[in-house]
């Protein structure tokens, strides 16, 4: 049941992160869309567990717990970089240039 | 006191290592430096005449080994350090220890002033013991160990005064055409592996005969092999050039190293490898053909050097030229014989050259001259000052000249007549023998000049030099006694057959290691006649060259080097001694240094080997190097499109399935 819209939602999702990850320039917008990336692929594991059982609801609590962390550290990160470089456009972060 | 055997061999280089020693931390000892490098010699040569002794006693058929220790245990191949006493090492071992004392004694005298004395007698003691290596070895790669080490040894004395450029150059063309001998002593030695499964002489020696086909093209292959190792210790044709420029050397090295014994080590190797070149007849031919005519070769170029050294030197490879027709026309104990006589009065005729150039050197440098002390056109009449020297000298000189009576008359003569008997067989050994005659001619020839020169007629060294000439110490002129007596009464050992009593005792002694290759080749007995017929042949040929030197030269008409004209012609030919080290350089040194240097060097090491190998490698990894520093732009988002794209490519791969 509605696992055709669901799956289809997910995947509306993942893309917009993905286009947001490529397009955008802010770290702080990047790292939303990346969030927003993870719920999308949740999204997936949550419809298929109505059909294949409960490992994919423990799957998402793991993501979710992973993403937390993720969101902790990254946000502290980027806190740093600003701190360094008065900027968070990584257009303007590029002292790893070969 | 067989099993002691080895007591002989490592004595002496138990005086290398004490005077090696001593040239660091006490080089002016002398008294020490010689009473340990004689009292070894002395010692080695009371062990070798004591297992000589016992030898003799037991009559021993089979050759009694000596294990000491395992040393190259790999696999199938087991290399055992033994040594070997049968008739023909014990004859070597008696030799060596015997000639090499007396030389020792004698460069006691002859180097006291020299600055490298502990050096020096350190590398006499290393040569004793490689050469004792050498002629005890039971297999093959020990008797190549000390082949070797005699090379290095010789190497380290021609150029013992290294600081001098010629010297040491002389040192390295000893070296080097020795290496191309040497590599055919390794191939052949691998290839009698292969076919018997064995380096040590007694199963080589008992396989071969079993597996081999007689006058096939391996055993053919393998004795060809071993005698170009030969003609390279052996200086032969066309490997002999080093010897002569060898005498760059001090004189007591240039009469044990370079007459007496190391290059012997080839006509030894003939001999105890005679079941092989038995069996190989080409080879045999071969041998003989090289040994005649080196044996020529060398007394014509001999008949013109002024060098007093370079006559002996030029008389030594003409000398073992004798000995090699004589071991491959299958007379093994006449070679053997000449190889003990050569021993005698060569060490004597260098012996007493360099006690005539300790003379001349002294005289020279009382005047703080700068003439050459070698020169026979600086000598002459030198009998008035030194009447020991000239007595044994001439003693030396009748003995290579074929004198009835004399050792050599008695060795070269056995030579020539069993080459005269093979021709029987095989008509060019005929030639052979006309060749020997010949080179014998000039032989006698050649020396009565020498004699002439040096001892005879007025005195050219000079007005104010003339009063510092005297004869050698004790200590030289007492080896040269004894030596004189070897080289009068040396023929003993064996006497032709024409003799009623002791007539071939050589011959009997060696039979046990010659009777497996006498199997193959019969030797050929001449009839008495014949005998007598070669006997006064010979004594007419020694005859005439010492009365045609003696009637033609004259001694009175030469001048001091510094007056002396040019050579003209012939002489000049022969002087330059037929033009063979010019010939070598033009055609075998320039080509192979342009090939070295234009192709090998400039072309294979710096444009192949550094430019493609080392450079290009390096460039290589660069410009990978280059491509990945370009990918890595430092903005993220290059990063993450790669990214994507990688994933997409992934994703698309992993679902076409």
């Amino acid at each position: 049941m509605l696992l055709g819209p669901a799956l289809g939602v997910s995947a509306v999702l993942f893309a917009i992160g993905v286009g947001g990850v490529l397009l955008r320039r802010n770290a702080i917008v990047i790292f939303m869309c990346v969030e927003l990336m993870l719920n999308g692929v949740n999204l997936t594991f949550i419809a298929l567990a109505q059909q294949l059982g409960p490992d994919g609801q423990i799957i998402v609590f793991f993501v979710m717990a992973v993403a937390a962390a993720e969101a902790a550290v990254g946000l502290a990160v980027i806190l740093a970089v600003y701190r360094h470089q008065e900027s968070v456009n990584l257009q303007d972060l590029n002292l790893l240039r070969g | 006191m067989i099993d002691w055997v080895w007591l002989a061999v490592f004595l002496p280089f138990v005086g290398f290592l004490i005077n090696g020693a001593l040239s660091f931390v006490r080089p002016k000892a002398t008294t020490a430096i010689s009473t340990v490098g004689v009292g070894v010699l002395v010692a080695a040569f009371l062990v070798a005449l004591a297992v000589a002794a016992q030898f003799a006693g037991l009559h021993a058929e089979e050759p009694i080994l000596v294990p000491l220790w395992s040393w190259l245990p790999i696999g199938g191949l087991d290399v055992t350090v033994t040594f070997q006493v049968d008739a023909l090492s014990v004859v070597m071992l008696v030799m060596v220890t015997g000639v090499s004392t007396l030389i020792h004694i004698f460069s006691i005298g002859y180097m006291r002033e020299d600055p490298g004395y502990a050096r020096y007698f350190a590398y006499l003691n290393l040569f004793v013991f490689f050469m004792l290596t050498l002629v005890l070895g039971a297999s093959f790669p020990i008797l190549f160990v000390g082949w070797e080490g005699v090379g290095l040894c010789s190497y380290l004395l021609i150029g013992f005064w290294y600081s001098e450029k010629a010297n040491a150059d002389a040192g390295k063309k000893a070296f080097l055409m020795n290496r191309i001998g040497d590599a055919g002593f390794l191939i052949a030695m691998f290839w009698i592996f292969k076919e018997t499964g064995s380096l040590a002489f007694d199963e080589v020696f008992r396989q071969a005969p079993l597996i081999l086909a007689v006058g096939g093209p391996t055993i053919t292959g393998i004795t060809l092999l071993l005698f170009l190792a030969c003609t390279g210790k052996s200086a032969q044709l066309p490997l002999y050039t080093w010897l002569p420029d060898a005498m760059a050397g001090p004189t007591p090295v240039s009469a044990l190293i370079h007459a007496a014994t190391m290059v012997t080590a080839g006509v030894y190797l003939v001999a105890r490898t005679n079941v092989l070149f038995a069996m190989a007849p080409l080879s045999s031919w071969v041998v003989a053909f090289v040994g005649a005519l080196t044996a020529l070769w060398a007394a014509s170029i001999a008949l013109k050097q002024w060098d007093i050294k370079k006559v002996l030197a030029f008389s030594t490879v003409s000398q073992l030229g004798y000995m090699f027709l004589g071991v491959g026309v299958g007379a093994i104990a006449s070679g053997i014989f000449h190889l003990v006589t050569h021993a005698f009065f060569k060490a004597l005729l260098f012996l007493g050259s360099g006690s005539v150039i300790h003379a001349l050197h002294h005289a020279y440098h009382h005047t703080h001259s700068h003439e050459d002390a070698q020169d026979m056109r600086n000598m002459g009449g030198l009998r008035r000052w030194m009447p020991w020297t000239t007595g044994v000298m001439w003693i030396a000189t009748a003995a290579i000249a074929g004198v009835p009576g004399f050792s050599g008359f008695f060795s070269k003569d056995e030579i020539l007549a069993t080459t005269f008997a093979r021709g029987h067989d095989n008509p060019s050994f005929f030639v052979f023998w006309l060749i020997g005659t010949i080179a014998a001619l000039m032989t006698a020839f050649y020396m009565t000049r020498l004699m002439l020169y040096t001892f005879h007629g007025p005195n050219r060294t000079g007005e104010a030099e003339r009063a510092h000439l005297h004869e050698a110490p004790w200590v030289m002129t007492g080896p040269l006694v004894v030596l004189a007596l070897g080289a009068a009464i040396g023929g003993v050992l064996n006497l032709p057959e024409i003799f009623p009593a002791g007539a071939g005792w050589l011959h009997e002694w060696m039979q046990p290691v010659t009777a497996s290759g006498d199997f193959y080749r019969p030797l050929a007995h001449l009839p008495i006649g014949t005998e007598w017929l070669l006997l006064a042949v010979a004594t007419i040929i020694a005859a005439a060259g010492i009365l045609g030197a003696w009637r033609f030269l004259r001694p009175a008409a030469l001048v001091p080097v510094r007056e002396a004209a040019p050579e003209t012609g012939l002489q000049r030919i022969l002087f330059r001694k037929l033009y063979v080290d010019e010939f070598y350089d033009r055609f075998i040194v320039r080509p192979l240094v342009w090939l070295s240097r234009y192709v090998l060097w400039k072309g294979v090491d710096s444009g192949v080997i550094d430019g493609v190998g080392v450079n290009g490698s390096a460039r290589t990894v660069r410009g990978f190097g280059a491509i990945g520093s370009w990918l890595q732009t430092g903005q993220v988002g290059t990063y993450v499109f790669f990214f994507v794209v990688g994933v997409l490519l992934i994703l698309r791969a992993a679902t076409r399935i």
